[in-house]
């Protein structure tokens, strides 16, 4: 009997042994695929045992995000809580029970979680993991200015529409208020999306889930006169002075495209310079050039600038978009020049349509003699000791223009606002360079508005794209005030 | 016997340990500690005086996965653990109780063979029977008596090792021959309990016996014939079974396709629903439970079992469940330890079926040591996927009364043999 049983002893070991193995297989080999699976009802609570890291103003005075303790049987879970409700609300984004995480709480997730990869940050998340301390999260402190966020934000109101500041020099963001926004407390509530349609604005829907700074797109209208001239002057084929004489209107395919205004008596200036010509945003002008030019000239340039790629932050990729001529909702770039329309192009029309972070990147890349800085919302990621995780160092994207090509549009642009369309975005005592944009919706008597600009034009300090939904005024008259008193706040800053 | 008092302290320190960890640290922890030292000395005691040559091993691993245990039902549940406590003073008393009846000739068991077998029968068919039978999760493998509830099938499964060891000692030469008249008994007693096993849906407990029964006629009869034959046997029902009990068929998928991409028809709620969010839903969240463990898991009472509002999220943890909460609060290391102490008793009680002088002793060992080593593996390879799931309790580790009482009586019975086994070989 004796062989037999040693026989089943070692059918007795071998299934105690597959049992091991079964769970080295769970536990190290298929761990982190089942951690992200939908339904991991255990991760949805366990991540709440992690006391997520804070999000923070760069000075660590305003708090957008962060933990209210709970003990839930005897277990500490930390839920999350956004002091600052409405402000910054799109780009921090919000982390809930059910793992739906948007902004900056998504991307931004390992690091918060203390997850990421970095040596410190492993070592110091398992030596916690193992003395059984809560594991902490790193905190993230953003670039924005409280101060300007919070005015950009009010005088948005309840307007829908977008303000995006950048600082020319370095890319950091300054501003990024979408309005209307909502409280990001809202999220973890019952109700989160019936609570948030209910949100009142000019525009409906009135979405305010969506980052209008970087992932709306709005026709530019005037406002991209701005790429066209400098595609003119970088190329050589234009100076400010260049002399036009504008009847009115612009022919094109045989047909007559008018200034802007009512097309039963169009705005006639005559003879004029090409500077004159973006100062009164006179369209037959830009309708000429851009028919020299040709479209795909004008398209390149605008790639330069960033457009046809996403703008690139540290916010999740599906909640930026990328600027450019779209075509049955898909980005699109001709193949040759004669399926575009380079005259309407070049004044804004034709299928383009742009972020409000890809126009501030353009009054940047001006501002900046023609170097477009990369923009970014983190300006340091800390552990909650305080010791340096990661920092961002500014990074140029691209060159998009000469230095020259730069002076002279910086001059143009000013001359917008001191005798232009732009007037009302005028700083006492602070040179303002600016372009208008006003675009047409369909709906006669609807804008959407725009207006471009940094300031102080001999040596920028902030850039700034306005664009505001559903208005009946101008650029010059609606979105041109908002820009300046978001750049005054912005140039007050130490 | 030093080994006595190292395994007393693991296992208190083990207990102490883990309710310290608690976050609430209160008297009435720490004394579940303290009743618990208190016991196994008794215990001990009991069985230095009753069975002085018995296998060291046994009673300090036995008593270290209670403790192991009874710590993490508590900190699952202080109520359960309560009650588990008392289970435990019972299976102890049992123990006690076994062993001093017993401490002449446990071998006058043989003689009442034919008792054990009709009543291990009996035992089964007990839930089935009307008044007193109790259907809980979609098992008939109850008993109700006032508020004592009572899973017969444990206790059965120890009648039937017995019977087995008794007849097949007896019979062992002519079924080697193959004499088919001989298998009649065998045959009836056996067949009648896998029936009331498949009639009352306790599969895991009918795939147990069946692994018992083979291995204990393999052991007996050294005939691998009997076993190619049982084994296809099995195969046959298995396929049988799949085909006809909707049941099995449903256990036989959520083992293949736990996840699924589209919904499907759920039969709880007659929605259609995503398999993982319906009939596997306690095997897919076990499975998030053991790998949130990961290596080192995540710290005794730091495991997470309840939503945010408090709500279980994994049903049955501490009975058939147990191991997926271990392996999430001890990591890979804590529950492969674990597993390492089950063999350890495994091989302890191998050995004693080999140093045992007679065949109903070498079967009654193998047959108990056996179905201990088979239980654990029905319960955890469920739980891990590596066979399809059924219900059933992890020896001495989950919460269960009859589960308590019959390892108890399963644990006595081996330190019986193992002593008499050692008292004819003059060791100690």
């Amino acid at each position: 009997m004796n062989r037999g049983i040693t026989r089943v002893a070692t059918v007795a070991l071998v299934l105690l042994v597959a049992l091991i193995v079964g769970t080295t297989y769970w536990q190290v080999w298929a761990s982190s695929s089942l951690a992200a699976k939908q339904d991991n009802a255990i991760q949805r609570v366990a991540q709440f045992t992690v006391r997520r890291g804070k999000i923070e103003g760069s000075a660590g005075k305003t708090i957008y995000a962060t933990n209210l303790r709970r003990k839930v049987k005897g277990q500490t879970l930390y839920f999350r809580k956004y002091p600052n409700r409405g402000m910054l609300a799109q780009t921090v984004g919000y982390s809930t029970q059910e793992r739906s995480r948007t902004g900056l709480e998504s991307s931004l997730n390992d690091y918060l979680t203390g997850t990421n990869s970095n040596l410190n940050t492993v070592l110091k998340t398992n030596l916690d993991r193992l003395q059984g301390i809560t594991v902490t999260g790193n905190n993230v402190f953003l670039t924005p200015d409280p101060r300007g966020q919070r005015i950009a934000q009010g005088a948005l109101g309840t307007q829908c529409g977008a303000v995006f500041a950048l600082e020319p020099s370095t890319g950091k963001v300054l501003v990024a208020a979408s309005s209307p926004t909502f409280d990001l407390n809202l999220a973890d509530k019952p109700n989160f999306l019936p609570n948030v349609s209910k949100i009142h604005a000019n525009c409906r829907p009135a979405s305010p889930l969506v980052n209008r700074g970087t992932n709306a797109l709005f026709p530019p209208g005037s406002s991209f006169k701005v790429v066209t001239a400098a595609a003119a002057l970088d190329s050589g084929l234009y100076t400010p002075e260049s002399s036009f004489y504008d009847p009115g209107y612009c022919v094109e395919y045989g047909k007559r495209v008018r200034n802007a205004g009512d097309p039963e008596s169009p705005e006639q200036f005559g003879t004029l310079t090409f500077s004159q010509a973006l100062e009164h945003s006179v369209n037959s002008v830009f309708c000429k050039v851009g028919i020299r030019l040709g479209a795909k000239r004008i398209l390149d340039y605008s790639k330069r600038f960033g457009f046809y790629s996403l703008p690139p932050l540290e916010t999740p990729e599906n909640e930026r978009i990328a600027s450019g001529l779209y075509s049955k909702g898909q980005l699109y770039y001709p193949s040759n020049n004669s399926q575009v329309d380079p005259g309407r192009l070049a004044f804004g029309q034709e299928r383009m349509i742009v972020t409000p972070i890809q126009m501030a990147m353009v009054a940047a890349g001006i501002a900046n003699r023609g170097v477009v800085m990369r923009p970014y919302v983190v300006d340091r990621i800390e552990q909650p000791n305080g010791s340096l995780v990661t920092r961002t160092t500014p990074k140029m994207l691209s060159r998009a223009i000469k230095p020259q090509t730069a002076h002279e549009l910086n001059l143009m642009m000013q001359s917008v606002v001191t005798g232009g369309t732009g007037t009302a975005a005028q700083i006492p005592g602070v040179s303002v360079a600016g372009k208008t944009g006003t675009a047409e919706t369909g709906n006669s008597g609807i804008n959407t508005t725009w207006f471009i600009a940094f300031a102080p034009a001999d040596h920028p300090r902030v850039a700034i794209a306005v664009v505001l939904q559903n208005q009946t005024g101008f650029g010059g008259t609606t979105a041109a005030p908002i820009a300046k008193t978001v750049m005054e706040a912005l140039l007050e800053r130490p | 016997m030093t080994l006595i008092g190292v395994g007393a302290l693991t296992a208190v320190g083990f207990a102490s340990v883990y309710i310290a960890r608690q976050s609430v640290i209160s008297a009435a922890s720490l004394s579940y500690a303290g009743v618990f030292l208190g016991l196994y000395l008794l215990a001990h005691l009991v069985a230095r005086a009753t069975v002085p040559r018995a296998d060291p091993y046994l009673l300090p691993i036995a008593g270290l996965l209670t403790a192991v245990g009874i710590t993490e039902i508590y900190r699952l549940d202080p109520t359960d653990a309560f009650r588990q406590g008392l289970w435990v003073v019972i299976g102890v008393a049992l123990f006690a109780l076994t062993l001093f009846f017993l401490r002449g000739d446990y071998r006058r068991l043989e003689n009442y063979r034919y008792l054990f077998g009709v009543g291990a029968l009996f035992l089964l068919a007990l839930p089935a029977l009307p008044g007193i039978g109790a259907t809980i999760n979609g098992a008939r493998l109850w008993v109700k008596l006032g508020p004592l509830q009572f899973q017969p099938g444990e206790i059965a499964k120890i009648c039937l090792i017995i019977f087995l060891a008794g007849y097949l000692r007896q019979k062992r030469e002519v079924l080697a021959q193959g004499r088919l008249k001989d298998f009649g008994p065998l045959l009836v007693i056996w067949g009648g309990a896998m029936l009331v096993l498949v009639e009352t849906k306790d599969l895991g407990s009918a795939l147990l016996f069946f692994g018992i029964f083979l291995v204990m006629l393999y052991v007996a009869t050294s005939r691998l014939l009997f076993v190619g034959i049982g084994a296809g046997l099995f195969l046959a029902g298995a396929v049988v079974a799949y085909e006809t009990v909707s049941r099995v068929r449903e256990r036989v998928t959520i083992w293949l396709h736990p996840w699924t991409e589209q919904t499907v028809y759920c039969a709880t709620n007659g929605r259609m629903e995503l398999r993982q969010n319906c009939a596997s839903y306690q095997l897919t969240k076990s499975l998030y439970s053991i790998a949130n463990g990961g290596y080192t898991g995540t710290g005794p009472g730091k495991g997470t079992f309840s939503t945010t509002g408090g709500d279980a999220l994994i049903p049955f943890l501490n009975t058939d469940f147990i191991y997926s909460a271990l392996a999430q609060e001890l990591g890979l290391i804590g529950v492969s330890a674990l597993v390492l102490v089950f063999m350890l008793f495994v091989m302890r009680g191998f050995r004693i079926s080999l140093l045992a002088s007679d065949g109903f002793s070498k079967l009654l060992a193998v047959g108990l040591t056996f179905g201990f080593a088979l239980q654990t593996f029905i319960i955890v390879g469920g739980i891990l996927r590596i066979i399809p799931l059924t219900g059933i309790t992890l020896p001495f580790v989950s919460y269960g009364g009859s589960s308590v009482v019959a390892n108890f009586l399963m644990l006595a019975l081996l330190m019986l043999v193992s002593n008499r086994a050692n008292a004819l070989r003059g060791i100690e």
